[in-house]
């Protein structure tokens, strides 16, 4: 048998009960690279097997959801874009982040009750669980980002250098949905609540962020400044100008990355603290 | 930490919440009644304490383990077994105490542990691997030993959601066993598959524990403590009750009836009315020393005593049990009145309150579980009362013929069976 080489410089673990707040350890998540691209890998093979039209639906999500609002409060509400882009260009730039932000909420929030059976037999890094599920929902977004593109050549809305911004605040994306996760999900392994709130909380969200419509119909001032305490406000507001061009982010996305900044350091904390219960709860 | 400790624990203890409050909580809802009620309560003089209960599944456990000893842990149901396993894995912090564990340490609590069903076969090795903590590389190093011992080659591009059961577990022991941790926490994983594949099980084991790996093995199965360790520990109510070397360590724990009670009584609401004038009272198994038990050894005489109470003035009763072994194989039958003798002497039983008792001779049952169906009935005339599932219990084989081999013996009896060899010259 193989001698592992662990054997001859031991690493020693230490048991003992955990106090209080504690930070993450990154080390040890370097550590457990390897788990979390496996569960990752195993979250992408997993969703669209045995459909029938497989990596299709990571493009028709987004694409039927931009249909219908197209036709709702482009068509028939005739909403004002605000500029001159052609509604459905204008609505999918939004929706693409937000499909990544709502789905990465949605599995994150369910991650550690979906995964109980690996919660109460092994040790790891709790937080890989939320972690991971929602690194796989970004692949989906890559695929989807496809179709944005096709549309634009279709529209004849020329790529800029711009382009390259939506790389930072797709990262802003996936961390104010992996902050909202962390919260979510450590609470749902005590409350079970939180599985029947999600979906509200995801529509009131989708209609707090300028999605089918655009910000210009929110006022200016205090107001606005409370709405862009909203980080999906300044991830969506990047992305159009990201693409198109026009009014470049404003104090708005400063707001928006510091609300994530506060969400995420406060959910590692507060998972951290609840995670030792998980084995026990869940 | 010395050099040559793998593994030290001290005072380790672990309580949980039961009952109301924890339950209570369990929803939003509740929490906000809880939190009300605990807000009214400042305005009261006595401060009700809550209804919280709380019980220690272990308290003060104390232990050391060398590098490459393999220690037994046994003790029946809810001894704390588990939950101790559960600390040592670092899926559970413990309450109180201390230990450390020099090394990487693998756990098995449960064979096939993040095995997803719509992934194949060789998908699922890798999703396993990681999740048991083995790199990538070390994975594919040992893919093909894995897919050899877990015999499902042909099936390895199917998604397991399609595998039998006994392939399904073939494959995730086989994951397990090719994991190679400096101490390796094992919890029943022996009790899968068929008895080739346990045999295979065995002999992966203990070549674990040849290796100079520190192995601690949980198990209720009193040969494969034996076999496997050379020490054990004996939990009961979640404290150590001694550590001794294993052979000591079992007949500790099966003499003194620590395993689960042995005995079955029967409420009256349990008793359909029809069965009068006949009223079952209870069912037990004793084991040598006369101490009701769950758990005898099939190398002493082991009794079962049925207690019934007769209503009335009763002709032709027999009053017996069916023995089967889990699986629902029967193994015998046998009645109280099977003695031409004895049946002469009982045919008319006046009312009252009796004891039939049976003695199953040494050497007979092999190790396992074991079902007893009680009846009493009068032949060709009346079935006064039957229940299939009266009462279960475990023989454990260690001792008994053939023993000194370490390898399960299919079969639900093990008799000592007289053998001669002769020599008819060389050649």
């Amino acid at each position: 048998m193989a001698e592992t080489k662990t054997l001859t410089s031991p690493q020693v673990v230490t048991i003992k009960p955990s106090k209080g707040w504690l930070g993450i350890n990154l080390r040890e998540l370097w550590q457990y690279r390897e788990l979390i691209y496996f569960l990752t890998w195993r979250d992408i093979k997993v969703r669209y097997k045995q459909a029938a039209l497989g990596v299709a639906w990571a493009i028709l999500q987004p694409v039927l959801t931009t249909l219908i609002t197209s036709v709702v409060f482009g068509l028939l509400l005739k909403v004002d874009t605000g500029s001159d882009l052609p509604y459905p260009v204008f609505t999918l730039a939004a929706q693409l982040p937000w499909h990544l932000f709502q789905l990465s909420l949605q599995k994150s929030s369910m991650s550690l009750v979906s995964n109980s059976n690996l919660i109460t037999k092994i040790y790891f890094p709790r937080i890989i669980i939320p972690l991971s599920s929602v690194l796989a929902v970004l692949v989906d977004f890559g695929i989807s980002l496809l179709l944005l593109f096709g549309a634009m050549f279709i529209y004849k809305l020329p790529l800029t250098w711009n382009a390259l911004w939506l790389i930072p605040l797709t990262l802003l994306a996936i961390l104010a949905a992996l902050a909202v996760g962390l919260w979510l999900s450590a609470l749902n392994v005590q409350y079970r609540d939180i599985q029947q709130i999600v979906p509200f909380l995801l529509q009131i969200w989708m209609y707090a962020t300028p999605i089918v419509y655009p910000i210009t119909i929110i006022p200016e001032g205090l107001i606005r400044n409370l709405y862009s305490l909203n980080p999906m406000v300044g991830v969506v507001q990047g992305f159009r100008w990201a693409l198109f061009g026009g009014a470049a982010p404003d104090m708005s996305l400063l707001y928006s990355g510091i609300a994530v900044v506060v969400l995420l350091i406060s959910g590692l904390y507060f998972f951290r603290r609840m995670e030792k219960t998980f084995a026990d709860v869940v | 930490m010395e050099k040559d400790t793998a593994i030290i624990v001290k005072g380790i203890g672990k309580r949980y919440k039961i009952g109301a409050s924890q339950e209570r909580q369990d929803t939003l809802r509740d929490l906000m009644v809880s939190q009300t009620q605990k807000f009214a309560d400042l305005f009261r003089k006595n401060k009700r304490r809550s209804s919280t209960q709380e019980i220690w599944a272990l308290r003060n456990v104390s232990f050391e383990v060398k590098q490459g000893q393999a220690l037994g842990i046994i003790g029946r149901n809810g001894a704390g077994k588990s939950t101790l396993l559960k600390i040592l894995s670092r899926v559970t912090d413990p309450t109180e105490g201390f230990g450390e564990l020099r090394g990487r340490v693998g756990s098995l609590l449960e064979v096939g542990t993040g095995f997803h069903p719509e992934l194949t076969g060789r998908e699922n090795i890798f999703l396993n691997g990681a999740i048991l903590g083995m790199h990538k590389k070390e994975i594919e190093a040992r893919f093909d030993e894995i897919v050899d011992f877990s015999e499902v080659e042909k099936f390895i591009d199917t998604p397991v959601k399609r595998y039998s059961s006994g392939m399904y577990l073939r494959l995730a022991f086989a994951v397990a066993a090719h994991l190679e941790p400096e101490i390796l926490v094992v919890d029943e994983v022996l009790a899968v598959g068929d008895a080739d594949f346990q045999r295979k099980c065995l002999g992966k084991m203990s070549d674990v524990a040849d290796s100079g790996r520190t192995v601690l093995f949980v198990s209720h199965n009193m040969s494969a403590i034996q076999r496997l360790t050379q020490e054990s520990l004996v939990l009961d109510k979640g404290t150590v009750l001694m550590r001794a070397p294993s052979g000591e360590a079992v007949d500790f724990y099966l003499n003194r009836g620590l395993s689960k009670v042995g005995e079955r009584y029967w409420e009256e609401d349990e008793i359909p009315a029809n069965s009068a004038p006949f009223k079952p009272l209870a069912i037990r198994v004793v084991n040598k020393a006369g101490v009701v038990s769950d758990s005898v050894r099939s190398v002493d005489p082991i009794m079962i005593e049925i207690d019934y109470e007769l209503l009335e003035d009763l002709t032709g009763l027999r009053v017996g049990y069916y023995l089967n072994t889990t699986r629902g194989e029967p193994v015998f039958t046998s009645f109280d009145l099977d003695d031409e003798a004895l049946f002469k002497e009982y045919t008319g039983r006046p009312k009252g309150v009796y004891t039939s008792r049976c003695v199953i001779p040494p050497h007979t049952l092999n190790e396992g579980r074991f079902v007893l169906g009680i009846n009493a009935s009068s032949y060709m005339v009346k079935r006064y009362f039957q229940d299939d599932q009266a009462l279960s219990f475990s023989v454990d084989a260690s001792g008994a013929a053939g023993t000194h081999w370490p390898e399960p013996r299919p079969g639900a009896v093990r008799p000592a069976l007289e053998w001669t060899i002769e020599e008819r010259g060389r050649a």
